[in-house]
């Protein structure tokens, strides 16, 4: 790469993919908040509230810690872990609402909405919802209210209303539909906080641009700790955000090399999966053209992860571009091997992980073995895992 | 001139309005569709909208997204949209189609062999809810090359310069969203939809379709006095979800709502 990376273009273009797919209502306050973002992203004071609330609130910088026992027992690489797990909240997600929410105040709208999934961006919105005083509606596919009550719970705690959507198949993806329906309703008070790197633009690029904190830290603390740039970062991808978060800031450090691991569930090969870069085809969905899982009539499958936060059939448009170009592998990882990875690190270094991130820490099981010593691998432990107990447990038939 | 063009034009010289009704393909079932649209034209309606069942339309209110979850069961597709779409041209060469729908499928199918498919199934217009002028430009294209009307969606928050754009890129008729909200909401604001369409005369001369919220007779006829024409879904789709063990009934109720609007518009 000889120029330095710059995507979008001010359409919200990554190559062929992301954009503006978008029913007519949604394009004024879809301009309004691209205005608002565009502008408050150089404003030095909403900077300056940021990185207060980043540090005080969220608790940033997260450490990069370096997993020595793991890493002599991989017998390859280095393994540093970015302990995103360590942030207010328990996740990645709340380096992207914060900011979102302090961009909603500035443009003076009173009613927060969210999609969640695992419940993990509905927590970390309502959340700073009920730190700004906003009230606050949560949409969340009933089979996840189910198999997430606990998170159910702690919205419930913060003041949000959690709606359970009954529609299509009751997952991320319907509740994604549900807040468009809300947002479509109540444009001219309501800010439409969209948990990741996914949306109609600005938000591919909006909520890259809030989790790129984790990216500028990890390389920073990388150099401090060892003289030197990462040869490896790993993340799972979902919608992608925490990895966006991690990659965005190596893209042109090309001899970074960048593992997106997508949920491959019960294996590519059955169909029931989660993995859109490593088996599905370019679609439009939720306002952004972008690899998609849909069949032969454009309609839409149903996703299988053993976490609820990959359950997603698309993934965000940057991805795609990064796939095609070839500058980030996208690769995955199975159900079973990710709980080999979530048994692994939380034996070998003390720390449990989430579901998601345990896709990552597998992969992470298959590559260092195959590089030297004096390698480094970067992965991103987007979030802790409490929240998986139930699932976890059920999964090895242990009763509670 | 396309059939879209010459029914409005007819419609503007006798000095009435569209009837316009809006029904999924294959809700409840692919039997029901055809005897339905035939039945429809029968009671004086004047083009018909067809939605193309998608697993995700984030637009449509519960009515209508049921309505797509019942044809999706039974493997409705673009495809067999297209299919019927032939068969009724079959027996009637003069009413309108469009097709309404997300845009997934369509891409999904391939831009231009929709295109052409489109074409050869002798359908008149398309209306993809999710694609908005910005991104439909060579698509729009391709249409018109073909001579089917893209069609695009106003909204009560469109500015002149976004009216002007669709009034460029678009042909046949203009659908203007009555409301801020998903089909099938709350309550219309007569005077709000009047102020708009003046805003709206002031930058196109295309027909104006006015929907979303329209539910009877008398909303019709007001509605359509204002616009060009009125268009009717989730009003139609609720008969066929109350009667779903009785179709006949449902038909029977569709029909007899249809003809009263009918009735109402040409008082």
């Amino acid at each position: 790469m000889t120029e330095k990376y710059n995507m979008p273009d001010d359409r919200g273009h990554f190559g062929n993919y992301g954009g503006i797919f978008v029913a007519e209502t949604l394009i004024p306050p879809i301009q309004e908040l691209n205005e608002a973002y565009q502008r408050y992203l150089k404003d030095p004071e909403f900077i300056a509230e940021l990185s207060a609330d980043l540090k005080h609130y969220v608790g940033r910088p997260s450490p990069l810690y370096h997993a020595q026992r793991w890493s002599k027992h991989l017998g390859g690489a280095q393994v540093y872990l970015k302990r995103e797990d360590l942030n207010h909240t328990g996740a990645h997600k709340v380096n992207n609402t914060v900011g979102q929410a302090l961009l909603a105040k500035r443009m003076g709208k009173t009613r927060i909405i969210a999609e969640t999934g695992a419940g993990q961006h509905g927590v970390a919105t309502a959340t700073v919802a009920a730190r700004l005083g906003l009230e606050c509606v949560v949409y969340m596919g009933s089979v996840d209210v189910a198999r997430q009550s606990l998170n159910v719970y702690r919205m419930k705690l913060l003041g949000a209303t959690v709606v359970s959507v009954e529609s299509g198949s009751k997952t991320l993806k319907d509740a994604l539909n549900e807040a468009l329906r809300d947002w479509v309703t109540n444009v001219d008070n309501t800010f439409y906080i969209i948990g990741t790197v996914a949306g109609p633009h600005p938000y591919p690029a909006m909520v890259r641009d809030f989790q790129t904190v984790i990216g500028h830290e990890a390389k920073q603390q990388c150099l401090e700790a060892t003289g030197r740039l990462p040869d490896a970062l790993v993340a799972c991808v979902g919608g992608g955000s925490n990895a966006i978060g991690l990659f965005h800031p190596f893209i042109d450090d090309t001899s970074v090399a960048l593992y997106g691991v997508e949920a491959a569930g019960d294996g590519i090969e059955t169909g029931r999966h989660s993995a859109p870069l490593s088996a599905g085809k370019p679609g439009v969905l939720h306002g952004n053209r972008t690899y998609l899982m849909s069949d032969e009539d454009g309609e839409i499958i149903e996703t299988h992860s053993i976490s609820a936060g990959l359950d997603y059939p698309g993934v965000g448009p940057e991805h795609a571009w990064l796939k095609d170009s070839g500058r980030a592998n996208y690769v995955s990882i199975t159900d079973t091997e990710a709980m080999a990875g979530f048994h692994a690190l939380t034996k070998m270094e003390g720390i449990i992980p989430a579901l998601e991130s345990s896709h990552a820490l597998a992969y992470t099981m298959k590559l260092a073995p195959t590089m030297k010593q004096d390698d480094i691998i970067i992965v991103n432990l987007s979030g802790r895992g409490d929240k998986d107990m139930h699932t976890i447990a059920q999964r090895e038939g242990i009763a509670l | 001139m396309s059939r879209l063009a010459a029914t409005f034009e007819a419609l503007h010289k006798s000095g009435r309005k569209a009837l316009i009704p809006f029904i999924t393909t294959g809700d409840p079932n692919p039997d029901f569709t055809l005897p339905l649209m035939h039945a429809m034209v029968a009671a004086g309606v004047d083009v018909i909208e067809l939605g193309i069942p998608f697993s995700d339309p984030m637009a449509d209110g519960p009515v209508i997204q049921r309505a797509s979850e019942r044809a999706l069961a039974h493997k409705m597709s673009l495809r067999r949209v297209l299919v019927l779409a032939t068969e009724f041209r079959k027996t009637n060469q003069q009413t309108p189609i469009v097709l309404m729908g997300y845009v997934n499928p369509i891409e999904i199918f391939g831009y231009e062999n929709f295109a052409n498919a489109a074409k050869l199934a002798d359908v008149d217009g398309i209306l993809t809810v999710d694609l908005p002028p910005e991104e439909a430009s060579e698509y729009g294209s391709l249409l018109k090359a073909r001579g089917i009307d893209p069609i695009f969606l106003l909204a009560p928050n469109s500015t002149d310069e976004r009216i002007k754009k669709m009034d460029a890129l678009g042909s046949g008729y203009l659908y203007y969203v009555s409301l801020k909200g998903v089909t099938g909401a709350g309550h219309l604001n007569i005077a709000d939809v009047e102020a708009k369409l003046q805003q709206i005369r002031a930058n196109t001369r295309l027909p104006v379709a006015i929907g979303f919220g329209v539910k009877d007779a008398a909303m019709a006829k007001t509605i359509a006095d204002i616009g060009d024409g009125a268009v009717i879904g989730s009003a139609l789709i609720s008969k066929i979800e109350a009667n779903l063990n009785d179709l006949d009934t449902a038909k029977h109720e569709i029909i007899a709502l249809l003809t009263a609007m009918r009735h109402a518009m040409d008082a």
